[in-house]
């Protein structure tokens, strides 16, 4: 009997798949199916309920994907994401009214407004080290503003982008919203495509490719990227409340391996040592003598970075600058937190954004050098990070460091609330979201002028005359007098 | 050379941190006005000379713009600086939240040929106001202009801060190789993706005005006094600002058929009274920018099916550069004139059979920067609104939407993205730098590891804002 062989076929998503995709999307748009407050409420609820129902499983994605403890998935991913969609489905109704704008004599009589209205179909790419938030957070804002979406998860995060295929499959208005898994083949057939927005999450490089593709289509792009984000630590502080904000913000934050995580640290040469012991006590703490068996901790990503990491803490500059930590597990991959000690400026742990475990000291003689160094290297960082009780040096900080974002006195909080707009500046990005910033980043404001057909300015048509001139410029001027005096002359003339 | 030099001098006086003092920013901006009162007929000569531009006309689109969008943007500037406060919920009390409005750095500004007065210094407004040093590169297709930016600006503006430079494409080009930390750029979508490709590399961020055929939709009045108001909008509106060569001129319109024969009438009156009876007798009116343009306008009218829908006009003086105003009726859809962009003194008028009929017309077009709708259908206009896509829409008139400061001006897909105009131009030069302040206590034990059940709990609750859940669960009264 022979047996006749199976040939499994690859279904390959290649440009003319996702020609096909946009298509179908853009037809749908056209035909309005995404416009109603309806649709996008129901889309919102059905994504609460997709997390209500499926928690266990997102867990379990993330752990397989990344080792994320469970309280990190659960609260950092799952419970934002709950929070974001919350938001989205209380307000949407109030961020879709028309803003009602001032108008002034120049274009009396008239009224004008705001109104908020879908760019149409937008693709969204999303990065690894929070593969179920990126996602789907930006998904929040896309569906509240009316648009139909692609979304692309990070092939880096394979379960949980797996599982994202499924969900939103199953709960989801498919004609209207899908996701396309797959690396870089896959993304750069979606990127040939025209879009009407693309929200990237990543990092530098690949945002200069997602721009220029963006580029031939005219394509508006927001570019969430990272960049070192720094953590100046001054004296006469609370020290141990200082400590554990940067520790939950460093380490409690996929290990380190997230955009806004504290990159470095910059002290004064006095203050240092209080601060390495304080950081090695509540580390313990935190994760136990041997952290690498901690449960509480996310492993590296993948063996690149494992690799990319250990570089880091071998070279030679920096090998012997370790006072905590330095423990590696290379079958697992898993680095144990680990502090440096006046590290040099021109080390490499120094010159790329870390996205690890790894924290660097930098010393300086008063704290007050710190803005150097942070303005030195010409990068804006993601965020930035003080710890002071000096009124004047949070000031300073707040006036000369840019950064996408600042906190004083606690690290990544500002993250979750979405009153405060979430982007870059400079090489950490252009655009924002969260909140009703990630409506309006979806979203084409468009301007409307309505005007009545009664006082016919006769000054706008020719013939032109130097009466009419002189008219002009007191009307541009805006003085009811100078109107006034030249309508007068006018008559005089 | 030059370029990178004068760029390198630009970033040394922003990380000087002069131009962030908002009293360096209200000085340049009335050294502005001074520089625009002190020089109004050297401007209206400039003007004459590169597009045939009347005074009242340069007065009307260009100086009176620039002194109105300074003095207002003096008006209004401590407030725009001011941090914004962000209302934060009671878990994270105590704590402050704001977004404080910070300059990009030293930004590149292309101005476009048509309007070169104000489309350079608009933006240079909006740019000085945000606290930034600028890069200006007017367009050499106004070399008259261009000159006088050049020769005037360092007289009355900080030229370590500001800097105007002139050229042809090559000096574009040369650049786009710097680094920015924002481009503004003015022009055709054409050009609009070289500068956009060349920011990708830098990650500079963009904003785009570009342009599309904006359409005008009239629709039959309930008055002969309303009609001849709306002919006079439409006929001042399309041939008033330079000749028709602007990207919020109207392009085309859409009328019913039965109505056609009536609006071509009054336009046609209207064109005589305003502009003078032929090409001979034409005042008050611009020309076309230089020869190429001169020759596309007229290569539009050489074929034979759009040369027999010529309803009035069409002839041309290629000494002068002008061409008079000209309206067609129903040309070819397919025929240039109606795929491409205009800009420039023709006036197709596309016949239909219901007005409603316009909506789909113009969703088959990519979007314009504006719609223009005469009607006084209430639901008509909200059907405009509801299914178009385009940068502005103007009910009842042409062109004014320009003048309102309270109204973002930008595109939408073809046209463009970004926007400015008042406030809009501040925050299109800001970087909005999200600040939280918090204090040491209360500390919130359950943020920390090593987690348990009780701390997942405690931050689910905390997430939902459910302070009473929190407050039971403290007490030992929920489960966790």
């Amino acid at each position: 009997m022979i047996m006749a062989s199976e040939v499994e076929e690859k279904v390959v998503f290649d440009t003319e798949s996702a020609k096909e995709v946009v298509k179908e999307l853009r037809a749908n748009f056209v035909a309005g199916k995404t416009k109603s407050y309806e649709w996008r409420m129901s889309q919102l609820i059905a994504m609460l309920k997709m997390m209500e129902e499926n928690e266990p499983q997102i867990v379990a994605a993330l752990r397989d994907d990344l080792s994320k403890p469970e309280l990190e998935s659960s609260i950092y991913e799952i419970a934002m994401l709950k929070k974001s969609c919350g938001m989205a489905l209380k307000e949407l109704k109030h961020w879709m009214m028309p803003e009602k704008a001032k108008t002034s004599l120049t274009t009396f009589p008239s009224s004008a407004a705001i109104v908020s209205e879908p760019l149409g179909v937008v693709l969204v790419i999303s990065a690894w080290n929070y593969p179920f938030l990126l996602s789907l957070d930006p998904v929040v804002g896309a569906i509240a503003a009316g648009n139909a979406i692609v979304l692309k998860p990070s092939e880096i995060a394979p379960a949980t982008a797996s599982l994202l295929a499924k969900l939103v499959v199953d709960y989801l208005d498919s004609s209207c919203i899908k996701v396309v898994e797959g690396a870089v083949p896959e993304t750069s057939a979606l990127l040939e495509q025209k879009w009407d927005k693309i929200l990237y999450t990543g990092n530098g490089r690949v945002a200069r490719i997602v721009m220029a593709a963006a580029a031939k289509h005219l394509t508006p792009v927001v570019l969430e990227l990272g960049g070192k984000s720094p953590v100046i630590v001054d004296s006469g502080i609370n020290l141990k409340v200082a400590t554990r904000r940067i520790i939950s913000g460093k380490w409690g934050c996929n290990n380190g391996q997230a955009c806004i995580s504290p990159d470095y640290i910059i002290t004064t040469k006095d203050y240092a040592s209080k601060l390495v012991d304080s950081f090695k006590c509540d580390l313990e703490r935190f994760y136990g003598k041997n952290p690498l068996e901690s449960r509480d901790l996310s492993r590296i990503v993948n063996s690149n970075h494992f690799a990319r990491l250990s570089k880091l803490l071998d070279e030679d500059k920096v090998s012997g600058k370790i006072v905590h930590g330095g423990e590696r597990d290379k079958t697992n991959l898993k680095i144990a937190p680990t502090i440096l000690l006046d590290v040099p400026r021109d080390s490499l742990i120094m010159n790329e954004e870390i996205f690890g475990p790894l924290l660097p000291i930098i010393l300086v003689d008063k704290v007050e050098d710190s803005f150097d160094v942070i303005n030195s290297s010409g990068m804006k960082p993601l965020a930035a990070y003080l710890f002071t009780n000096n009124n004047k040096l949070k000031e300073k900080f707040v006036e000369t460091v840019s950064a996408g974002g600042l906190v004083v006195n606690d690290t990544t909080v500002h993250l979750a609330e979405p009153s405060l707009p979430f982007g870059g500046v400079g090489d950490s990005g252009m655009g924002a979201y969260h909140g009703k910033f990630s409506f309006d980043t979806f979203s084409h404001k468009k301007a409307v002028l309505y005007r009545s057909f009664a006082c016919d300015a006769f000054i706008r048509y020719p013939p032109y005359t130097r009466g009419k001139l002189r008219l002009l410029q007191a009307f541009f001027g805006g003085s009811m007098l100078g109107i006034i005096r030249a309508v007068l002359g006018w008559f005089k003339a | 050379m030059e370029e990178s030099v004068a760029v390198a001098e630009l970033r040394e006086t922003f990380k000087s941190g002069r131009t962030r003092s908002v009293a360096w920013r209200k000085n340049q901006l009335r050294a502005l006005i001074d520089l625009i009162n002190e020089n109004e007929d050297s401007i209206f000569k400039a003007l004459h000379q590169d597009l045939g531009k009347h005074p009242v006309e340069s007065y009307r689109d260009e100086v009176g713009v620039i002194l109105k969008s300074a003095s207002y943007t003096l008006s209004c500037l401590d407030k725009w600086v001011a941090p914004r406060k962000s209302e934060l919920p009671w878990l994270l009390f105590p704590a402050k939240g704001e977004v404080q409005p910070e300059p990009l750095g030293v930004v590149l500004i292309f101005a476009s040929w048509n309007f070169p007065i104000t489309l350079a210094l608009d933006p240079l407004i909006g740019a000085i106001s945000a606290g930034n040093t600028v890069l200006l590169k007017p367009s050499e297709l106004a070399p008259a202009c261009l000159s006088f930016l050049i020769e005037t600006i360092p007289h009355y503006l900080d030229n370590k801060a500001i800097k105007v430079v002139g050229g042809r494409v090559e000096v574009a080009e040369r650049l786009l190789q710097l680094k920015w930390d924002k481009i503004f750029f003015t022009g055709s979508p054409r050009v609009g993706r070289l500068v956009m490709a060349a920011a990708a590399r830098y990650l500079t961020p963009v904003t785009l005005e570009l342009g599309a055929k904006c359409p005008a939709i009239v629709d039959i009045l309930s008055s002969p006094f309303k009609t001849k108001v709306a002919a006079k909008r439409i006929v001042g509106g399309k041939w008033g600002p330079c000749t028709g060569q602007a990207c919020i001129s109207i392009d085309y319109l859409l009328v019913e058929e039965k109505f056609a024969s009536t609006l071509i009438e009054l336009l046609k009156k209207y064109i005589k009274r305003f502009y003078g009876e032929n090409i001979k007798d034409l005042k008050s009116i611009a020309r076309i920018v230089n020869k190429h343009n001169f020759q596309r306008l007229h290569n539009l009218l050489k074929d034979p099916n759009v040369a027999a829908s010529v309803v009035y006009g069409g002839s041309v003086d290629e000494d002068k550069l002008v061409i008079e105003p000209t309206i067609l009726l129903d040309p070819p859809l397919d025929s240039e004139i109606m795929t491409e962009e205009i800009f420039g003194p023709l006036l197709p008028i596309i016949t239909v059979k219901k007005i409603e009929e316009s909506i789909d017309f113009i969703n088959s077009k990519p979007n314009p920067l504006v719609i223009y709708a005469f009607t006084e259908d209430e639901t008509f206009k909200k059907r405009i609104l509801s299914e178009t896509s385009s940068g502005t829409v103007t009910f009842n008139d042409s062109m004014i939407q320009f003048l309102c400061d309270t109204l973002p001006f930008g595109g939408v897909g073809q046209s463009g993205f970004g926007r400015y105009h008042g406030k809009y131009s501040f925050d299109t030069f800001s970087h909005e730098k999200a600040v939280l302040h918090r204090g040491f206590f209360p500390e919130l034990e359950p943020r920390y590891p090593p987690w348990t059940n009780f701390k997942l709990m405690f931050i689910k609750l905390a997430y939902k804002f459910d302070y009473l859940g929190l407050i039971l669960l403290m007490m030992g009264l929920k489960k966790s």
